[in-house]
């Protein structure tokens, strides 16, 4: 009796498992075999960063709570590191975009005192703290180094076939990450601090040291996506990747799938990316408009997105 | 040089005070962080645009309006939104996405109707006088927002320390279960605050384009985030920690501007964060509210 519960368990083990691991080989494939069947690559591209990015704030939201309005912080660091390896250290492309994922990483940890913050507090703060990132990587004074508001032309390094390579590689080994923290100990022992931090620390659970791994490797992802993003793009502007409409996008398509799962940020991106390509380009403020109301529509009605309409019935979303 | 900064940074400090207070109110009593504030702040800067342009209507005369106006919208946002956010999992971050989707809303909705040029209103909209004061001379409209701005301060004081309404709106800001038990009706002095700072931060806003030069429909995000720093910095619920905190800023970003000028949009961003892993309580602060 014991014995077959065992093995219906361990059956059901590996079934998830195997759901597991059909999205990041469905991004890969998605993401690789595309650009042959469909001509707009800008598209497919910004899709994907996105879709990381989304993952970047799911990882920080749905596990931790810390709702990051300035996660573009970190977006536009790793395209500023990624830059100034190029322009000043010339690295070439690749190792210039693992600078920039370092760069955003070292910011990360100076920016670690934010997280004795919570709620409205945080993401308050760190929009502010993103502010400011972007000021004084535009502000004149550092001409020198980042251009200024002048941006960044990095043409003698523009490589958009190898850059979209990294971006699928990079969007890939996201979504794996997300997939293992969501099916680790770890990632149990984050949901627990995020729904009662005194607690958790009581059951023995390191809060500080697992919020701090979190919040570096949402910034290393927000920060490798962007260095792609900038050498993908090869010539932009401090608003370009500062642009603070990265962030809002990155969260609501979060929200729109649903946190704390992997399927909800590549669904939502997928979706309202689409929508956003459909109608947002020559209208922004239309879209705009669609997504402020779909989010009160998602608080009032539906707070866990759409993917919670299959959980409700009891199935097993990964 | 240093006067000058130190007098217009108190004039501009006592507007920003007032431009924080109905998010300070929203804060206190709701435990809710207002994310569209900047917005109707916006808003209440284009009635004022809009009738001084197409009706001729003073300024002055649109006070009363955004004020009327926005109370009535605050009302009209307040019964389909709030009781159904109170009675969810974690009212404080639905609340916090909630108004961002609200703010998203209202943005969307001024580039649709206003365009994304940003409007202002002229500096001579009170004369063309200006106010002579220790060798230097200051707009008279600075000096008529600083007094609107003073006179409703007050105003709110006066209603929150010596009127029944005003003692309910502190009960529930000191404990809210307390007050609920003590027979205070919550949810109906909820509602009024709420009406109550919306409008505030409209007529605010009216005024706005006098002190930050021109508004556009993308101007509402950084006044939130200057509001919430002032907020911070004085200490939530207290009108006069919004004076405070108003005055810091309108005093830094001023010195700011004179000695430093290219790094003066730093300065809310910087207080900001400087006050919240300082002394997250505020200037006047209590006990923090880990909100």
């Amino acid at each position: 009796m014991l014995n077959t519960q065992l093995v219906e368990a361990g059956k059901r083990q590996r079934g998830r498992l195997l759901i597991n691991g059909v999205i990041p080989f469905l991004v890969l494939v998605g993401f690789s075999l595309s650009p042959f069947v469909y001509a707009n690559q800008a598209i497919l591209f910004q899709m994907m960063a996105f879709m990381a990015l989304a993952q970047g704030v799911n990882l920080l939201y749905g596990f931790t709570g810390y709702l990051p309005f300035g996660y573009v912080g970190f977006f536009g660091i790793g395209a500023y590191g990624m830059a100034i390896s190029i322009q000043l250290l010339h690295f070439p492309g690749l190792l210039a975009v693992v600078m920039g994922g370092l760069l955003s990483a070292i910011i990360a940890i100076i920016f670690l005192p934010l997280l004795r913050l919570s709620g409205a507090y945080f993401a308050i703060s760190s929009l502010a703290a993103a502010e400011v990132l972007s000021n004084v990587v535009s502000n004149s004074a550092m001409i020198h180094i980042t251009n200024g508001p002048y941006g960044e032309q990095l043409t003698q390094s523009y490589h958009p076939v190898t850059s979209y390579v990294a971006m699928v590689i990079v969007l890939v080994l996201t979504t794996v990450t997300v997939i293992f923290i969501r099916n680790m100990p770890f990632g149990r022992a984050l949901m627990a601090i995020r729904e009662d931090p005194v607690s958790a620390a009581m059951a023995g659970i390191a809060v500080v040291r697992s919020r701090s791994i979190v919040w570096l490797l949402s910034a290393l992802i927000a920060g490798l996506t962007g260095a792609i993003f900038g050498w993908h793009l090869s010539v932009f502007y401090p608003n370009t990747v500062f642009d603070l409409n990265i962030s809002i996008l990155a969260i609501v398509f979060t929200l729109f799938g649903g946190y704390g799962t992997v399927t909800g940020p590549v669904l939502g991106s997928i979706v309202l990316y689409g929508l956003y390509n459909a109608i947002g380009i020559s209208d922004p403020q239309y879209f705009q408009l669609i997504y402020g109301l779909l989010i009160v529509a998602l608080v009032l009605f539906l707070p866990g997105g759409i993917i919670s309409l299959i959980q409700r019935r009891g199935n097993y979303v990964p | 040089m240093f006067t000058y900064s130190l007098v217009s940074g108190i004039l501009f400090g006592i507007f920003f005070g007032f431009m924080a207070l109905g998010l300070n109110l929203i804060f206190g009593v709701m435990e809710m962080v207002n994310l569209a504030h900047g917005d109707f702040v916006v808003l209440g800067g284009y009635v004022a645009i809009m009738a001084l342009t197409s009706l001729h209507i003073n300024p002055v005369v649109s006070l009363v309006i955004a004020l009327v106006l926005f109370f009535l919208v605050g009302l009209g946002l307040f019964f389909p939104l709030i009781p159904r956010l109170s009675n969810s999992r974690d009212p404080e971050m639905l609340s916090l996405i909630l108004f961002f989707g609200l703010s998203q809303v209202l943005e969307a909705l001024m580039v649709i109707k206003f365009g994304v040029n940003p409007e202002s209103l002229p500096l001579s909209v009170f004369g063309n006088s200006s106010w002579h004061f220790l060798g230097q001379s200051y707009q008279i409209a600075w000096i008529v927002t600083a007094l609107v701005s003073l006179v409703m301060i007050t105003l709110t004081y006066v209603f929150l320390y010596y009127t029944s309404l005003g003692r309910a709106v502190r009960a529930v800001m000191g404990n809210r279960e307390e007050a609920l038990a003590s027979g205070l009706p919550v949810k109906r002095t909820s509602a009024i605050i709420f009406a109550i700072g919306i409008g505030l931060a409209a007529m605010s806003g009216v005024l706005s384009p006098l002190m930050i030069g021109s508004l556009d429909p993308t101007s509402g995000l950084g006044l939130t985030t200057i509001a919430f720093a002032i907020v911070v910095i004085g200490s939530l619920g207290n009108p006069l920690g919004s004076v405070v905190g108003g005055l810091v800023y309108g005093v830094s970003l001023m010195l700011m501007q004179t000695y430093l000028s290219s790094w003066s949009v730093l300065v809310p961003y910087l207080l900001l964060l400087i006050i919240v892993l300082v002394k997250p309580s505020g200037l006047l602060g209590k006990g923090v509210r880990h909100a």
